[in-house]
């Protein structure tokens, strides 16, 4: 590598570097289940609008996979879960300040594509060999609670694809290729039109709940205590409302 | 300080093999790894890395041929786009394979409609999606070793009267058995490991296209112990590969 090279890496390398340290002061970094994209995205942009002095921080990825960056010691303030299991388990390793709380309420739904090319009417369908169906994978929150579901009905579901999240889930009913899944009833809110919901008896459904929590070592724990008292907040709840989840 | 600069390179590849080491459930480990999602990943994965391996060899090579050797209009562009896996996300590789052979897809629906024949989540799309990311690593080797070959071997024995088909069994591939052979051994050893397309294109189902890549990233979410178990056989599988099978072949040759 020439001087001018190496030298011009070196700028990118520290500019990339001091963007991010420079901005800590009111960095607040929220790790959120990936069924919360659009909710979240929408809380942060109300939250800096009114704390302007607070630079929230987005990392969507599944409850499980937050779970264990968290254990490997990855820099959160907030921690927002699928369901309450993850949350223990970070609870238990004394990783969490104080309680978790319970700020929304998901239930499951079917999802296919908008032309029901297989004439889905229900969950006993997941019992037919013939068709294309898939779940999410256990140990993921929408896979335990769509077996969950399943189990309450009765059926023994036919899978042929167990997908590592909801949205690589989603993404294949969208395209057609499943005939049918298992998914969460705000992600058939957020998909429009590219997929159509199909309603599951509240008698076999199952609540999804999900609790927030601050992290014992949060780097801003004035911005998290704020943040979540903005989720749990009138404000916060009617965002979580249009986006399809129920609030306690 | 060439020393000190080749420690730090072999320390990119020591150190996180310390750290999956370091996690290993050692007294579990004979029943981990004789589970049932063990042992269906690895025959997957046997399945799936040996398939596209021999479909590079039978496509790939004549393809490096034709790369290296013909002259035709727009040569630069088709090398172009046989490089491109190396470049793409493989996820995006697994999205374009579902746009074009998904059972909605350009290809795959008259497929369908003609055959039933559905590629995706099935053993089909594995070795499919799999060999779309490892066959360009045997093309590039084999195309290399072509062009840098000296070509005047190859016009003496044709002055001599062989044949063409003669002419590539005794002169030219001889010539090239070397990087041949480290071709297939990189385009197997990609092909073993390769995830993102797989998952994208064929989904994820024990005992029909959850190979040991999958079963491993799954089973970090359900179950930890399990998923680094199966990590270390990816790891012993590709050692006893790479270096037993490498140097006897090398020295073969």
């Amino acid at each position: 590598m020439s001087k001018a090279a190496l030298l011009l890496w070196f700028t990118l390398l520290a500019a990339g570097c001091s963007g991010g340290s420079g901005a800590t002061e009111g960095t607040l970094i929220v790790s959120a289940a990936a069924s919360l994209t659009d909710a979240f995205m929408e809380m942060e942009t109300e939250f800096e609008s009114t704390h302007t002095d607070v630079n929230v921080i987005l990392n969507f990825a599944a409850s499980s996979t937050i779970r264990e960056q968290i254990f490997e010691g990855a820099p959160v303030d907030v921690f927002a879960s699928a369901d309450p299991a993850n949350m223990d388990r970070v609870a238990q390793a004394g990783e969490l300040d104080g309680d978790p709380t319970i700020f929304a309420i998901n239930r499951m739904e079917i999802a296919v594509p908008p032309d029901n090319p297989a004439g889905i009417t229900g969950l006993t369908d997941f019992g037919r060999g013939e068709l294309l169906v898939g779940l999410c994978a256990e140990g993921v929150p929408c896979g335990d609670h769509a077996r969950r579901v399943l189990d309450n009905a009765g059926v023994t579901p036919d899978t042929d694809t167990n997908e590592p999240d909801v949205r690589a889930l989603l993404a294949k009913i969208q395209l057609g290729e499943l005939d049918a899944g298992i998914v969460y009833r705000t992600d058939v809110a957020a998909a429009d039109d590219t997929v159509l919901g199909i309603a599951i008896p509240d008698a076999v459904n199952v609540d999804a709940r999900y609790p927030i929590a601050i992290l014992a070592n949060a780097s801003n724990r004035e911005g998290a205590e704020s943040f979540v008292d903005f989720v749990v907040s009138e404000a916060g709840r009617s965002i979580l409302t249009r986006h399809g989840f129920s609030t306690p | 300080m060439l020393i000190v600069l080749a420690a730090i390179g072999l320390a990119f590849f020591v150190v996180p093999l310390v750290g999956l080491v370091g996690e290993v459930p050692w007294s579990e480990l004979p029943v981990l790894l004789t589970s049932e999602v063990a042992l269906d990943a690895l025959r997957l994965s046997v399945i799936a890395s040996l398939s596209a391996t021999l479909i590079s060899l039978v496509v790939g090579v004549p393809l490096a041929y034709a790369l290296a050797r013909v002259e035709f209009p727009g040569r630069g562009l088709v090398r172009g786009l046989v490089l491109l896996p190396l470049v793409l996300p493989p996820v995006v590789g697994g999205a374009a394979l579902l746009f074009a052979l998904g059972r909605r897809g350009l290809f795959g629906e008259p497929l369908y409609e003609a055959t039933g024949l559905v590629l995706p989540f099935s053993i089909w799309g594995v070795i499919i999606a799999t060999t779309f990311v490892s066959m360009p690593f045997l093309v590039i080797t084999v195309e290399g070793a072509l062009r840098s070959m000296d070509t005047r071997f190859e016009g003496a024995a044709t002055t001599l009267g062989a044949g063409r088909w003669s002419v590539l069994k005794r002169v030219t591939l001889p010539l090239i058995g070397p990087s041949l052979v480290s071709g297939l051994i990189l385009t197997w050893a990609r092909a073993f490991g390769e995830f993102g397309a797989t998952v994208t294109f064929a989904g994820s189902l024990q005992g029909s296209t959850q190979t040991l890549p999958l079963a491993v990233f799954i089973g970090l979410e359900a179950n930890r112990d399990l998923a680094i178990a199966m990590s270390l056989l990816m790891v012993l599988v590709a050692l006893v590969v790479l270096i037993v099978l490498r140097d006897r072949w090398w020295r073969a040759l």
